[in-house]
């Protein structure tokens, strides 16, 4: 499917939840009451100034907001290009996630829903949630594949540390895909008490939408930094897309101007080889975890393990505004491999002093591969978290 | 008319037993439906096996991963429905997730599964809100389509649910997934009531449903029932498939005497 873009109408999604043909509520009957409320109470939190006031506070005195937009000046004289880095990585627990999880929580507080579950792939995103929970007192259950276990023990040793309770799931691949489904298990089973906090783009209407709304604190502030100092808006935006939050939050406020983006998928071990996790390079619109949207699935319909050296990547589907986004051509969706990932681990390492998780890696290692493309041009990537927790499974790769 | 409708119009109370197709073996899916059928079985729902079957519990995740490593696609399912229709006019429900049938192409199906002599379709994944598309080719291939009530389903959207539904509505007797249960809880035949109060249609309760005692207490207030979990435990646990058969075909009948009132 193929569309005009069209920037003046950009008032996606519509009333049932939908981008386009993407979107949508393909959930069991069970939880249907709860995402109409919760999309009824969402709208309202949304307009509501006290709401929106304790939102703002919460993440400028507990996640450290604003963020800096940061010039990366050896890093940009290698490339060829004017790197800024949104360096989502110095938030309180390292990554993009919190912004969301403060807003969704904030959200359950006000619905008086007192049980939290949230799935995880690299972790990050229940380390966030544990965190939050923690901070306003609610009772939190992680859910994490097994495989994610033993690759990010760190974070999950850090999120029972924080009282959450961490719930390994060894069903189909043992990872994010296998802990959203129990996930969504846990929330049809215990829907009246529990609010489930989604970490990404993903999931049945109105989590799409949400999430991107609070995470588009992320473009909102690196546009009005940008303006500020160059009194004009960057050439280029770049950022990984495993579900797509990140990525969602910095184009979201772009994306009525003339800013090219990309986004950049995780190719694995290569695209020929089955070994990956390009959902919009690769996949076919189906539905899964609530929405439909591109996916990774063979000729049956069946869902493909996918992979990537990154858990937060590791993912076979997408966020529907993504796949609108590229049906429409607004985006430019690319991918890096691991190995590429791994080159640009370690060149911001190396030029900056900056060690960036392996997902935000995969958009440096995309820059240096495809770095004719943005010669002389300004970049902003968002660096959506920091390194620490990918330590054990990069020391495996590369010899020092 | 197809066979379901046909049967709702007998005023009769339905046993529905649940079987994963392809599971444990793609061979015997039609000799386990006909069995069941023999022992008294009034329709029988065909599990279409799906990798992330999210709102099943363990023991139908396990037959549908054992069904997908036998290598089950619709095509077969097909062939199994085609097989069973040979030897009995049973009516058959298939039950599946949205994406296979997606990936299948809606229309293909529609045509496909009513050639193959299937009469109805429950697609868990797909709330009314969601099923025009589907609905449509169902109607075209008079299939019926079967959607979803449960629990936590408002008051209003229990009669809207029931008019989307053909034939009859399936009411999930708890929140939560599939799976054995040894209490259903103490608010079903009040949930229950309150569906009959708002429904026009029929309704068959399932969810957690595995002995006869339960039949015999929730048949009153049900049009009828549908068992999953505690058929597919049999063949999982037991390593002789004539043995699990033979039990399983044991409960459906024991179960058919109680929901007629005479166990």
């Amino acid at each position: 499917m193929k569309f005009a873009w069209a920037a003046k109408n950009y008032r996606w999604p519509d009333r049932r939840g939908r981008f386009g043909p993407y979107g949508g509520r393909f959930v069991p009957e069970t939880l249907m009451a709860a995402l109409f409320e919760l999309e009824k109470e969402y709208l309202k939190a949304k307009k509501d100034s006290k709401f929106q006031f304790e939102w703002k506070r919460a993440l400028a005195d507990y996640a450290g907001r604003p963020s800096p937009l940061f010039f990366a000046e050896r890093a940009s004289k290698e490339l060829g290009c004017r790197l800024y880095l949104k360096r989502e990585d110095l938030n309180h627990t390292g990554a993009h996630k919190i912004n969301n999880v403060l807003g969704q929580v904030l959200l359950a507080l006000q619905m008086g829903k007192p049980r939290i579950i949230a799935e995880t792939g690299a972790g990050q995103h229940g380390l966030a949630t544990a965190t939050v929970c923690a901070k306003y007192g609610l009772e939190c259950v992680v859910y994490m594949g097994e495989a994610d276990v033993l690759r990010q023990s760190a974070n999950v040793y850090k999120m029972k540390l924080l009282g959450a309770a961490v719930v390994p799931v060894g069903s189909g691949s043992k990872t994010l895909k296998d802990a959203v489904n129990e996930t969504l298990r846990d929330w049809v089973t215990n829907v009246r008490t529990t609010f489930y906090v989604v970490g990404s783009v993903v999931g049945p209407h109105p989590y799409p939408m949400m999430v991107r709304d609070f995470q588009s604190v992320i473009g909102q502030e690196a546009k009005g930094q940008f303006l500020k100092f160059q009194k004009k808006l960057p050439d280029y935006l770049a950022a990984c897309v495993g579900g797509g939050s990140n990525a969602i939050g910095l184009f979201y406020p772009f994306l009525k101007t003339k800013v090219k983006m990309v986004g950049v998928e995780a190719a694995g071990l290569g695209l020929s080889s089955n070994h990956h996790s390009a959902t919009l390079t690769k996949g076919h619109p189906g539905v899964l975890h609530g929405s439909k949207s591109y996916l990774l699935q063979d000729s049956n319909g069946q869902v493909k393990p996918p992979h990537s050296i990154s858990a937060g990547l590791d993912y076979p589907g997408v966020g529907p505004e993504h796949s609108f986004l590229k049906d429409s051509g607004r985006v430019e969706y690319v991918t890096a491999t691991d190995k590429e990932a791994l080159e640009g681990f370690q060149f911001l390492s190396q030029t900056e002093g900056i060690i960036p998780a392996l997902e935000p890696a995969h958009a440096l290692g995309y820059l240096l591969e495809a770095k004719r493309r943005f010669t002389g041009s300004s970049v902003i990537l968002c660096l959506s978290g920091r390194g620490d927790k990918d330590m054990g499974i990069v020391q495996k790769h590369l010899n020092l | 008319m197809n066979r379901i409708t046909a049967f709702w119009k007998k005023g009769k109370k339905a046993l529905v037993p649940f079987v994963t197709a392809g599971f444990p073996r793609k061979s015997r899916t039609p000799e386990i439906v006909l069995a069941l059928a023999d022992s008294g079985a009034h329709m029988v729902e065909l599990g279409i096996p799906f990798s992330d079957p999210l709102a099943d519990g363990p023991t139908i995740q396990a037959s549908s991963q054992v069904a997908l490593e036998n290598g089950v696609g619709l095509g077969d399912i097909f062939g199994m429905t085609e097989k069973i229709r040979t030897k009995s006019g049973i009516p058959l429900l298939l039950m599946g997730y949205y994406n296979p049938l997606l990936a299948y192409g809606l229309e293909k199906f529609g045509k496909d599964a009513s050639n193959a002599g299937a009469d109805g379709l429950v697609v868990p994944d797909l709330p009314p809100e969601e099923g025009e598309e589907l609905s449509k080719v169902c109607r075209k291939h008079r299939l019926s389509l079967i959607y979803l009530i449960a629990p936590t389903t408002p008051p209003e959207r229990v009669a809207k649910i029931d008019a989307a539904s053909t034939d009859f509505c399936y009411c999930v007797s708890v929140t939560g997934v599939t799976g054995l249960r040894k209490n259903l809880s103490g608010d079903l035949k009040d949930f229950l009531l309150s569906v009959r109060m708002r429904t026009k249609k029929p309704f068959v309760v399932g969810f957690g449903i595995s002995t006869p005692e339960q039949v015999r207490h929730v048949a009153p207030y049900s049009d009828g029932l549908v068992v999953g979990s505690a058929l597919v435990k049999m063949f999982l646990q037991e390593k002789n498939g004539k043995a699990a058969l033979r039990k399983a075909c044991l409960l459906i009948s024991r179960m058919t005497r109680r929901l007629n009132g005479t166990g």
